[in-house]
């Protein structure tokens, strides 16, 4: 809990961070960059987790352990989607998304 | 003093986000990205949640950007421009998400929350404890779904980025 500030001041915060990233996902054309927007949507449901947990049951302890779950889950996303991204590079020369149309059958 | 430190880091956060999302040079957002997520693991500090602060710092900071950076550098040139978005394009969304947020701000204030008075911060013995234990509410199903998902993808992303080139 931060002194002198309530959970509404931190969840317009993540709010706004989300919809930052939901921004970011809908114009970015390239695959990289689309994965970016996808890194802050995360972070801002782990944040929203974690003080919801610190804020209204400090008795307990789920938010505080879900919030390192997704965690750990954004961090093996990002590390398959870059294979992903690589192996495309490797097929087609480019990563917008423009460029990927063909499935591999 | 606290609330302060609060409102510098949103300040931070928020202003590295759109920059971020609407940086032209691939490297530079991906950088903007890092002062986000350290601003997020110095929000974590400010709620006494020492762990999560250190794992966002570890993972994030030290192994995400890295694999962002090295994806960058293997499929682009650094000094290369992206395409521009265009107007209409970039107007839809920003009027989508503006909506969205306006909507979700909306809900969060009618809604009132019922604030604990017993405050304490999260010890990580507890967590600990927590995550490995197999009595009635204990997490040790997850962890270990979670572990052998962690050694799935590592294999996987192995497999997938040794694929052969297309024939000609």
């Amino acid at each position: 809990m931060i002194e002198g500030i309530s959970i509404y001041e931190i969840l317009t915060l993540s709010s706004i961070l989300f919809f930052i990233g939901i921004y970011g996902f809908f114009t970015r054309e390239n695959l990289i960059t689309v994965l970016l927007s996808i890194e802050l949507i995360l972070n801002a449901s782990a944040v929203n987790f974690a003080v919801i947990n610190i804020y209204l049951y400090p008795d307990f302890l789920q938010g505080a352990v879900f919030s390192i779950f997704i965690i750990a889950l954004a961090a093996a996303e990002t590390a398959l989607a870059i294979a992903i991204v690589i192996n495309l590079y490797k097929l087609v020369y480019s990563v917008e998304v423009k460029d990927t149309e063909t499935m591999k059958y | 003093m606290e609330a302060i430190l609060f409102y510098i880091l949103a300040a931070i956060i928020i202003i590295f986000a759109i920059a971020s999302v609407t940086s032209r040079k691939i490297l530079r957002a991906v950088v903007y990205l890092l002062f986000v997520l350290i601003g997020i693991s110095g929000l974590y500090f400010l709620i006494n949640y020492n762990l999560l602060a250190a794992i966002q710092l570890t993972v994030y900071g030290g192994g995400v950007i890295v694999l962002f950076i090295f994806a960058v550098l293997l499929v682009h040139h650094v000094e290369l421009k992206l395409e521009k978005t265009s107007v209409k394009k970039k107007i839809i969304a920003g009027l989508l998400s503006f909506t969205g947020l306006a909507i979700t701000l909306w809900a969060i204030f009618t809604f009132h929350f019922k604030t604990a008075n017993n405050y304490k911060p999260i010890e990580v013995a507890d967590i600990g404890r927590k995550l490995l234990s197999y009595e009635d509410g204990g997490y040790i199903l997850p962890f270990e779904v979670i572990s052998v998902l962690l050694v799935a993808v590592m294999i996987g992303a192995i497999i997938v980025a040794k694929g052969n080139k297309l024939k000609e």
